[in-house]
């Protein structure tokens, strides 16, 4: 067993994934305290007002890691403090579900003590009496892990009442998810823990004035506060100085890739590493020696870029200058003998499937879009699908819907008409003098998204 | 104040609404689905989508939805705008991808609210050429048709049922483009206000299934300005007829009673109107048989009964017109008029009018009685007595949210964030009842009591807010700290209410209310007393001042008579046997409109109008005088039938054949003679009222095939009745409401404005949208709380012990207690199966088991009913349900004897 690695110690220049051996698993509570962990939680109750805690956390520039980018600083500081502000709740945005993402089931499952203790510790700083890790219900082997972390955390006195003896208590406990992607949205994951539908929240009230149980509350994901406890030990300055100059925007990144590389996988990098070295380095470039056609930046609700991007610096707002999001981080590639039409139809396929109903551009609007999609990529797209298909990217847009779900789906759609229009077109069929195909007719394998039958079932046969 | 700027013109409105309900206000349009003004604002359907623009100089702007947009000062907004309206053409279309093309045979159609916003919208043409998703439908009862395959998901539905009336048993399932709104599993609607899902259903999902198997499309009926007779509130009604049966019945909008919403006791109680066994002639007795008799001959019959020179005695009838009990009374002269109800239930309508009239506590209208910020109900289920008010006592429990948004800086109509704010919490509401109500829900805390406790937890709470009203000799330690804690919270509110009645059938119970809220509104004078009393005219009875019936019938068991009765079953009052005496020597002459076993022991029937066949002036539990007017002439497709209003037929027997009086004159006349009625006649416009010189038609504009109505009985198309008695006319003919042309509310037949089909265009209709009607409320107060406190109610009674007998509590149905709507059918099949109830540890002790029959001996009657045990019910007494099979009339307070067995 090491000690506490300085932060001056070059190879604590991965935080988050310092400990993680995939092979060994996680590591107990007693080896995880070897290894310094909860002494930034021991440090912040013994020698740190909750407010000190959070002003490390605003001037360490920590971003959002869940995919929006938003200062977690800022997001802190809108909740009520002080001795009046009553019942308040820290929230763990687990609910990872993000096609091609899977950053934050690494952390759970190899380090859930690091994310236990972040949790503490951000519970502490808004003075959170209760938190909830909402956990996608498929993470089992996380919710396993975790709920064994908390365990042992409990029986130490490092969760549960008077904290490490101080005067402030905390529960934390592990919520599975039923399964909804939209739970991924904070206020319709805040629904869902209240045993409600997972429909988005109108806003304002945000979260942090009136949240779960109508009581101040802040959600943040995995990866954003996993960065917590190596913050307090190592300061601000540090964690700034981790991305080695590359960008400005702060700290470390789990970036990922999947599709058709050599070897797909998730690394804790500088922030600020190009998507170029992510495939080519990391993941060992493409399979079967195939050229790179697009890649979706960071995750399904982001636009498609072309292998001209790659060289950008991914952080937030680099590649939001480039027409897309950094989203996740977790890029997905497209090879040259794929096709952009058959992508987006998988994409909406899944975005439609994955819509509350709340609001009608996204219930309705959406499956429409699928069985264009469906249409052209059976090459029974009719005059006019192109055109229909752009106003849905503009009648699902920002500002249309109730919440981010559609516009993030139109993301991907919106960028391959614009890079590859020439793909959506060979599947119009001239319809002149023409026999109308039924296009009602699904080919086989394809589930209608509309029917009512169980879409697994279906699938499966 | 604010001034918003709207596609260029100036406005100045009064600012923190949203601006769809601005707009709307202003009279511009802005199609919209899932907004209502009763349920707010959640943003689902984004169908009201406008271009908001930062200032004047702004040209871009950006699409907001007006619903969820704040009215601010120096607002600038384009509905034109030609981005705006293209979205919301798209959304019509996305919302027709699953939307059936069946409008032909949808009954929802010509009032449907998604085909008026698709018109306004200008959706025309269908892009989408691919499959509709399909739903199985479910069965939901005798009242509501379930289409689940037209549903636009705009989840109006679920947040009237669940978030607004309380229902459990509606739910939204399945997710994505696969929403489904439905029961767990097919079964009966439970909630009481199911019906109104009818209304607040934009399409047609839910249809009244009572109107299905005589279905009218709505410009095909004929409708009139009506009030609900199911019970005291006096709700506004829209009837619609056609061939001489009313085909539905829907909600007429009137702010400060119902609003929005209708009971479905009253909704779908009509069905007694359509009844084929109904007096239709007039039926004459003769040796045993009842025989149809030509009109003048069956008069001059009763007249010689009349000069034949035995006294002639009176019965009239709480659920009688003031007109016609007041013709009656002129008939028979004051001293021989009674009005028809036992001498309790006279006395108890009666006090709850001097609490009003005396009293210094104001009544509180359903409308109050949502901004109440702390409730206590003393004694009455109100929702099976006066089920509006049990709505709106529900929303006053809501009325948490406002405040806890206020401290949030959300606007309070922002209906889904005031719900993540409040959650659970509810303004505090106190329910104290004999028995379990389906109203504890909202309640902070409940109390079961025998009536006379009730009334001394009721005085206990007076003293404790007033030291001076008589205090409580010898109450326990639990119920005297609930007093105080009750009174606590009422001090501490700034609306306190209370809540009783006459359904506990005991004075000191609406004495004790009365002591709290005259204590209260000394020091709030926001204070207010509600309290319900049994039937639609039981205050205007009360106005009369007249003998009860029990004094009426000894009269007439004393010495040979003539006894005439208005509208009225004794058999439902009192015990047989003490009517069977007073009938014996009497000859009965009876006017009804129901086939009663009153009216069948008559010896001349008289064919009395139900309220849709006649005028009359009901006077609600606040005091209202409300008309009803006659919404269709049953005579125009059958010449033999005879049916009038029974006030004409008394002015007839008084007056002669030829006798001419109107309804006004009527009017006019008990105005005169009675000065609690003064002011009625100022109810509605009266017959000679004209607008622009034309009558106010009941018909909408488009009627159609009025020509063909009568062809299968003659080619000749009659002229349309002419309405002697009204301001309005039979069939399209005068104003209906187009071309701006107000009318007055009172005379609002049915809610229809160009572009404007459903029953949202009442929108049309209000000075500000979900306010008042232009014009005003309609009705007239005969009567306002007094200025200075009367002297506190003193008989605080002694605590009921438990001594071998057991006291009968009247327990009040929602479905089964009101006489005319249990006559309906689907009513029938909403009416639970009889019972007696009993508490835990009487059962046990009388060794009687859950449904196991037991013999009742109670008023010198003996009945037997099956056994239900419930725990709700204090020991030592039995709650019988009124009005149910085998359940003879009660006397509220009576030692009943109970032994096991039939």
């Amino acid at each position: 067993m090491s000690t506490l690695r300085s932060a001056k110690d070059p190879n604590y220049q991965k935080p988050l994934t310092r400990l993680i051996d995939t092979a060994a698993g996680p590591l107990d509570l007693k080896s995880h305290e070897a290894e310094g962990g909860y002494s930034a939680l021991r440090k912040a109750i013994k020698e740190l007002k909750p407010q000190d805690v959070q002003a490390k956390v605003k001037e360490a520039n920590l971003r959002g890691r869940g995919g929006a980018g938003f200062p977690t600083g800022i997001k802190w500081s809108l909740i009520p403090m002080g001795p009046d502000a009553g019942t308040k709740y820290i929230v763990c945005n687990a609910d990872e579900m993000e096609p091609g993402t899977f950053k934050d089931r690494l952390l759970m499952e190899q380090a859930p003590h690091q994310l236990v203790e972040a949790m503490a510790l951000a519970g502490y700083a808004i003075q959170a009496q209760t938190g909830y890790i909402f956990l996608r219900g498929e993470y089992v082997v996380a919710a396993e892990r975790l709920n064994r972390a908390i365990a042992e955390a409990r029986a130490a006195g490092l969760l549960g009442k008077n904290v490490l003896g101080g005067e402030w208590s905390f529960e934390l406990y592990v919520h599975t998810g039923a399964g909804r992607y939209i739970c991924g949205e904070e206020t319709a994951l805040i629904n869902s823990l209240e045993g409600r539908r997972a429909n988005p929240r109108a806003k304002p009230p945000f979260p942090q004035i009136a949240g779960l149980w109508g009581r101040p509350t802040i959600v943040n994901n995995v990866e954003t506060l996993s960065n917590i406890p190596h913050i307090l030990l190592n300061g601000p300055t540090w964690f700034k100085e981790l991305n080695q100059g590359k960008t400005s925007d702060a700290g470390t990144k789990l970036y990922g890739v999947s599709g058709r590389a050599n070897k797909p996988g998730c690394w804790e990098l500088p922030m600020g590493t190009t998507a170029r070295e992510l495939l080519e380095v990391h993941a060992g470039g493409m399979r079967g020696g195939k050229k790179l056609k697009a890649w979706l930046p960071g995750g399904a609700s982001t636009d498609f870029l072309l292998p001209e991007h790659l060289d950008l610096p991914m952080d937030f707002d680099t590649i939001a200058r480039a027409g897309s999001r950094m989203g996740t981080g977790l890029i997905t590639v497209v090879a040259e003998d794929q096709s952009i039409v058959s992508a987006v139809r998988n994409l909406e396929e899944f975005f439609a499937r994955e819509s509350c109903g709340w609001c009608t551009p996204c219930r309705d609007g959406l499956p429409w879009t699928v069985k264009i999609l469906r249409a052209i990529e059976n090459g029974q797209g009719k005059t006019g699908d192109i055109e229909q298909l752009s106003k849905m990217t503009r009648w699902l847009g920002p500002g249309r819907t109730f919440c981010a779900h559609a516009p993030g789906a139109m993301e991907p759609l919106q960028s391959a008409i614009k890079y590859f229009r020439d793909e959506f077109e060979i599947g119009i069929v001239c319809d002149i003098d023409e026999v109308k195909p039924d296009v009602c007719t699904l080919p086989a394998g394809l589930p209608d998204i509309t029917d009512d039958r169980d879409l697994a079932t279906k699938k499966a046969s | 104040m604010a001034i918003i700027h709207v596609d260029g013109k100036q406005f100045e409105v009064k600012g923190g609404d949203n601006l769809l309900q601005t707009c709307l206000s202003l009279g511009l349009d802005i199609p919209y689905f899932c907004w209502h003004p009763a349920l707010d604002s959640v943003g689902a359907c984004r169908q009201c989508a406008v271009k908001q623009y930062k200032d004047g100089d702004d040209k871009q702007g950006r699409i907001v939805m007006s619903c969820m947009t704040p009215t601010t000062d120096n607002t600038w907004i384009s509905i034109d705008d030609e981005e705006s309206k293209e979205f919301r053409e798209t959304i019509i279309s996305f919302l027709m991808t699953n939307h059936p093309h069946d409008c032909p045979v949808c009954e929802e159609g010509g009032h449907c609210h998604l085909q008026d916003m698709t018109v306004m919208t200008g959706h025309h043409n269908r892009e989408y050429r691919f499959t509709k998703r399909t739903h199985r439908n479910q069965d939901l009862g005798p009242f509501i048709a379930h289409e689940m395959n037209r549903c636009i998901s705009c989840y109006r539905c679920t947040r009237f049922y669940n978030d607004y009336a309380g229902g459990t048993d509606l739910g939204v399932y399945g997710s994505a483009a696969n929403v489904y709104f439905g029961r767990e599993k097919d079964g009966t609607l439970e909630n009481e206000f199911s019906g109104n899902l009818t209304e607040v259903c934009p399409t047609g999902v839910f249809t009244d299934k009572t109107h299905s198997e005589r279905y009218t499309r709505k410009w095909d009926m004929q409708f009139s300005p009506s009030i609900c007779a199911s019970c005291s509130v006096g709700c506004n009604i829209s009837p619609g007829e056609r061939y001489g049966e009313v085909r539905r019945v829907e909600n007429r909008y009137h702010a400060e009673l119902n609003g929005y919403f209708l009971c479905d006791r009253g909704r779908f109680g009509y069905g007694h109107v359509n009844r084929k066994d109904r007096p239709r002639q007039l039926l004459v007795s003769k040796d045993g048989r009842r025989e149809a008799m030509d009109g003048g001959d069956a008069l001059e019959f009763i007249r010689q009964q009349l000069k034949a020179g035995k006294p002639v005695l009176g019965i009239g009838s709480p659920r009688a017109s003031i007109e016609s009990n007041y013709a009656l009374r002129e008939l028979v002269g004051a001293a021989n008029f009674s009005n028809g109800q036992s001498a309790l239930d006279a006395a108890l309508a009666r006090l709850c009018l001097d609490v009003m009239q005396k009293g210094t506590a104001p009544c509180a209208t359903p409308a109050s009685v949502e901004e109440a910020d702390a409730v206590l109900v003393l004694g009455e289920d109100v929702l099976a007595t006066a089920p509006r008010i049990a709505l709106a006592l529900r929303q006053a429990a809501k009325g948490k949210a406002d405040t806890l948004c206020a401290e949030k800086k959300v606007p309070d109509w922002q209906a889904a964030s005031a719900k993540d704010i409040a959650q659970r919490q509810l303004n505090p509401v106190f329910v104290a009842t004999p028995a379990k109500t389906r109203f504890d829900d909202v309640a902070v805390a409940t109390h079961r009591a025998a009536a006379p406790d009730l009334a001394r937890l009721g005085y206990a709470i007076a003293h404790a807010l007033d030291a001076s009203s008589p205090a409580v000799e010898g109450l326990d330690a639990k119920t005297t700290e609930l007093a105080q804690r009750i009174a606590a919270t009422l001090k501490a509110a700034k609306r306190p209410l209370v809540i009783s009645g006459t359904g506990c059938g005991d004075a000191a119970v609406i004495q004790a209310a009365a002591n709290i809220a005259w204590a209260l509104q000394a020091s709030h004078p926001g204070a207010e007393i509600c309290l319900a009393v049994p039937e639609s005219n039981s205050i205007g009875l009360a106005l009369f001042d007249a003998a009860d019936l029990e004094a009426m019938l000894a009269r007439a068991a004393a010495e040979p008579s003539v006894l005439v009765v208005v509208e009225n079953d004794l058999y439902a009052r009192l015990p047989a046997a003490q009517v069977d005496a007073a009938l014996a020597k009497a000859t009965l002459i009876v006017l009804e409109h129901q086939e009663t076993r009153t009216a069948q022991r008559a010896q001349a029937l008289l064919p009395a109008a139900s309220f849709a066949e006649g005028d009359g002036t009901l006077v609600n539990y606040e005091g209202r005088a409300q008309r009803y007017f006659q919404n269709f002439d049953p005579a125009y497709y059958d010449r033999s039938v005879a049916i009038a209003e029974s006030w004409r037929w008394l002015d007839r027997l008084q007056n002669g054949d030829a006798a001419q009086e109107n309804l006004d004159d009527v009017l006019a006349q008990a105005e005169a003679a009675l000065p609690a009625l003064k002011g009625i006649a100022a109810a509605a416009p009266n017959a000679s009222f004209r607008i622009k010189g034309m009558k106010v038609a009941r018909a909408p504009q488009r009627q159609s095939g009025r020509t063909a109505a009568r062809a299968n009985i003659f080619v000749h198309e009659p002229r349309s009745t002419q309405d002697a008695d009204s301001a309005l006319a039979f069939s399209m003919e005068g104003v209906n409401g187009s071309h701006g042309i107000d009318r007055p509310p009172e005379l609002l037949p049915f809610a229809w404005a160009p572009g404007w089909n459903s029953p949202q265009a009442w929108n049309k209709f209000q000075a500000e949208v979900g306010g008042s009607l232009r014009g005003g409320d309609s009705g007239v107060h005969l009567f306002k709380a007094g200025a200075s406190r009367p002297a506190y109610y003193a008989a605080v009674p002694a605590a009921f012990k438990p001594n071998g007998a057991l006291r009968v509590e009247p327990l009040y149905q929602h479905f089964g207690s009101e006489e005319l709507s249990s006559r309906a059918a689907p009513i029938q099949e909403r009416i639970p199966a009889t019972y007696a109830a009993l508490n835990v540890g009487d059962a046990a002790r009388l060794g009687v088991n859950h449904a196991e029959l037991v013999s009742i001996t109670l008023d010198g009657q003996t009945f037997s009913l099956p056994a239900r045990v419930r725990p709700d019910l204090p020991a030592g007494v039995l709650g019988l349900p009124v009005g149910l099979a085998g359940v003879p009339p009660l006397k509220a307070g009576s030692a009943a004897t109970v032994a096991k067995g039939a």
